[in-house]
């Protein structure tokens, strides 16, 4: 299986948001640990009182050992701005980084702004992994992806990095930081004075000093980009795209598949959570009915079985939607190995529903 | 009707449509945007995560940036529809306000459009709701209202008091010129009464918990909420009495599997007992849902509840939907 092979070291959970993706990283995280292997479970947003079962409580920005999970399994919780911060630190000098770290566009982009949760998620990922090649730390890492609007955002973040750096927008507005005026073309004057007008004289000023005091940092940052974005390409990376059986869900799943295909990132398979199953499913939806329809809802015990089953036939239209739906995507897509988990009754927030969820992963496949 | 929804000379009415992904925040944008055309308005359905769901929604061809109408209904009213699209924005956006014809061509020259738009990730937010603030505030030819209401569907729950906020950090930035006046505006249109942001949950804990996070983060930023949508919410065949269990608690599996004879089916005490076994799972759920709404109610929000729908959503379906709003008082 996937989990016990040595040979998979990252396992990144993706898919559209609400459809169990933290719950899927979590379980297999779990699982993997407690089948010996060396887990780190980096989540970006999990439920609270799933959170508070993996003990990230503590909002440090760093792995956690996981209490009461047998074998090594460590969990954290990303926390964006920091891991920014942790970076500026780590690669400007004391004064540097102290000018990046108050300047308003930078405080700005570090905690505000939509698309650097998936930048630091990449980050995140390729610290935990550097770390884990230098002390044996942990052998598999376990990601949950952001919840993003569009669905692959993480795998551009490193590129759309690359292209900041690259930009030519950006190469022009820290060249006069850099001195002689030989740059100043006609073409740059219209330029810096158009988005003077567009954006007020102060913003460009404070866009300048943020973009040439980070501009000592751009190459490592671009070098990391590349380097985590080869990570996601490589041999011991596989992709797992979570769905729920639901149309626009199944939708999305098939983008990521897409997606995942053309840029060669190794793809492991489907899971499809909260499936449908009815235990009765030896009767049939119209044989519930009929039989229901026979019964004296005037008689308080007959009335029941006739709700039980009028409840068993809705659940076998769901399940009979629901594979249907299953179906479509598998022949579109037939070289996708699907794993289809049941619906349990009640939400997990639990290493014991974890557990039981693993396990469910683990049978199927 | 509020006598807010009045078709008065400020502008449109704006609907905004947040929740967590997987609840039908989509579906019920639509519907709601439905509903609203119905009492006779012209309604533009916005959409801002280039998922093309209206389209897939409607079942229209995908959406372009321009305003196609998806629905008629009755009493006159109609959807328009629009995929908002960032880059196109700042295009128009640049146009409308600076003319610049040579300029305009020049910061595309140096990337500075492709900048904005996917790079410094901020500034798609501020475009985009720029682009709903310009439709809010257009005028026709006649100088009524271009549309009367605007349905947003918003970003996700987890993301959207920072989307509308983004012109009040935008407005830290800036702290002069046009782009400082534009923000000051939208932050003014969105935190006045003629914009609701409503949120759409489902019965389970997760959507739950991250729709009182959203509350208490709009709350926060001083936008107004509005009502509380809760969507997939399955009736139940049990009886009331059923669902607190002593009328189930009183079948055994012997009296089942007699009943299912009686009823001509051809029953097993194992038919039997996996039977109400199923009926015990959805008593639990029935229960983890109750205690799901107890927690809604705190938040002293208007709640409305909308069914699920075994057969799929198609344009019946969301007229259904857009009937239950309207008699919720949504509209």
């Amino acid at each position: 299986m996937l989990l016990d092979d040595p040979a998979t070291e990252i396992l990144v959970c993706c898919g559209a948001g609400g459809v169990g993706k933290t719950t899927s990283a979590a379980a297999l995280g779990l699982r993997a640990a407690e089948r010996g292997r060396r887990v780190c479970v980096l989540t970006i947003d999990p439920a609270r009182r799933l959170a508070s079962s993996l003990g990230l409580g503590e909002l440090d920005n760093n792995p956690r050992p996981v209490d009461g999970a047998r074998g090594r399994l460590d969990a954290m919780m990303l926390d964006m701005k920091r891991t920014f911060d942790e970076v500026v630190e780590a690669h400007a000098n004391p004064d540097k980084a102290q000018q990046i770290l108050t300047n308003p566009f930078y405080v700005a982009l570090s905690s505000s702004f939509a698309g650097t949760q998936e930048y630091m998620a990449m980050e995140k990922l390729g610290q935990l992994h550097a770390e884990s090649a230098r002390t044996s730390r942990w052998d598999l890492i376990v990601v949950d992806t952001p919840p993003s609007r569009s669905a692959l955002d993480f795998l551009d973040a490193p590129e759309r990095l690359s292209s900041l750096l690259d930009g030519r927008f950006l190469k022009l507005l820290t060249a006069p930081a850099r001195g002689p005026a030989r740059f100043l073309s006609a073409g740059l004057g219209l330029l810096t004075s158009t988005v003077t007008k567009v954006l007020g004289a102060h913003v460009l000023s404070d866009v300048q000093t943020f973009v040439s005091a980070f501009d000592t940092l751009f190459g490592g940052f671009r070098q990391r980009a590349e380097r985590t974005y080869a990570l996601l390409q490589a041999r011991g990376t596989a992709f797992v795209v979570v769905a729920s059986p639901e149309r626009d869900a199944l939708r999305e799943a098939a983008y990521f598949v897409e997606r995942l295909s053309h840029d060669q990132m190794p793809l492991a398979g489907l899971v499809v959570n909260r499936v449908s199953q009815p235990r009765a499913s030896s009767l049939s939806a119209e044989e519930a009915l009929a039989a229901a329809a026979r019964l004296d809802r005037g008689d308080p015990a007959q009335s029941s079985v006739a709700a039980l089953l009028h409840l068993h036939a809705d659940r076998m239209r769901l399940q009979a939607r629901e594979a249907r739906l299953q179906r479509r995507f598998a022949a579109a897509h037939p070289n996708v190995r699907t794993v289809a988990v049941p619906a349990l009754p009640s939400d997990v927030h639990d290493l014991d529903g974890l557990r039981q969820v693993g396990e469910l992963l683990a049978d199927c496949s | 009707m509020s006598s807010r929804s009045k078709p008065g000379h400020r502008g449109a009415q704006l609907h905004i449509v947040t929740g967590k992904g997987g609840t039908g925040k989509t579906t019920l944008a639509g519907a709601l945007a439905l509903a609203v055309a119905c009492t006779g308005k012209r309604v533009l359905l916005c959409e801002v995560e280039g998922r093309q769901g209206i389209a897939a929604l409607f079942d229209v061809a995908a959406l372009s940036y321009q305003e196609h109408p998806v629905a008629v209904t009755p009493h006159g009213g109609e959807v328009f529809a629009l995929a908002i699209d960032a880059e196109a924005a700042l295009k128009e956006y640049l146009e409308m306000y600076y003319r610049l014809g040579r300029a305009g061509r020049a910061l595309d020259r140096f990337g500075v459009v492709d900048f904005a738009t996917t790079i410094a990730p901020g500034l798609r937010d501020v475009l985009l709701t720029g682009k709903v603030y310009e439709a809010a505030r257009r005028r026709r030819l006649d100088g009524g209202p271009a549309y009367e209401a605007i349905v947003l569907d918003a970003p996700p729950t987890g993301r959207i008091a920072r989307f509308l906020n983004v012109n009040a950090e935008v407005a830290g930035l800036a702290r002069v010129g046009p782009i400082r006046a534009q923000a000051d505006a939208i932050m003014a249109l969105l935190r006045s009464p003629r914009t609701s942001v409503h949120l759409v949950t489902v019965l389970e804990e997760m959507p739950v918990q991250e729709t009182l996070d959203a509350i208490t983060e709009l709350r926060r930023a001083d936008l107004p909420v509005g009502r509380v949508l809760v969507n997939l919410v399955r009736s139940s065949p049990l009886a009331r009495a059923d669902r607190a269990g002593p009328g189930m608690g009183q079948l055994d599996v012997g009296a089942v599997e007699e009943l299912l004879h009686k009823s001509g089916v051809d029953a097993t005490p194992q038919l039997a007992e996996k039977l109400l076994a199923e009926g015990f799972d959805h008593v639990e759920r029935l229960e983890l849902q109750a205690d799901q709404r107890a927690v809604l109610a705190r938040t002293k929000r208007p709640v409305t509840e909308l069914p699920f729908l075994a057969d799929g959503i198609d344009l019946g379906a969301l007229h259904d939907l857009a009937e239950t709003l309207t008699a919720s008082g949504l509209t």
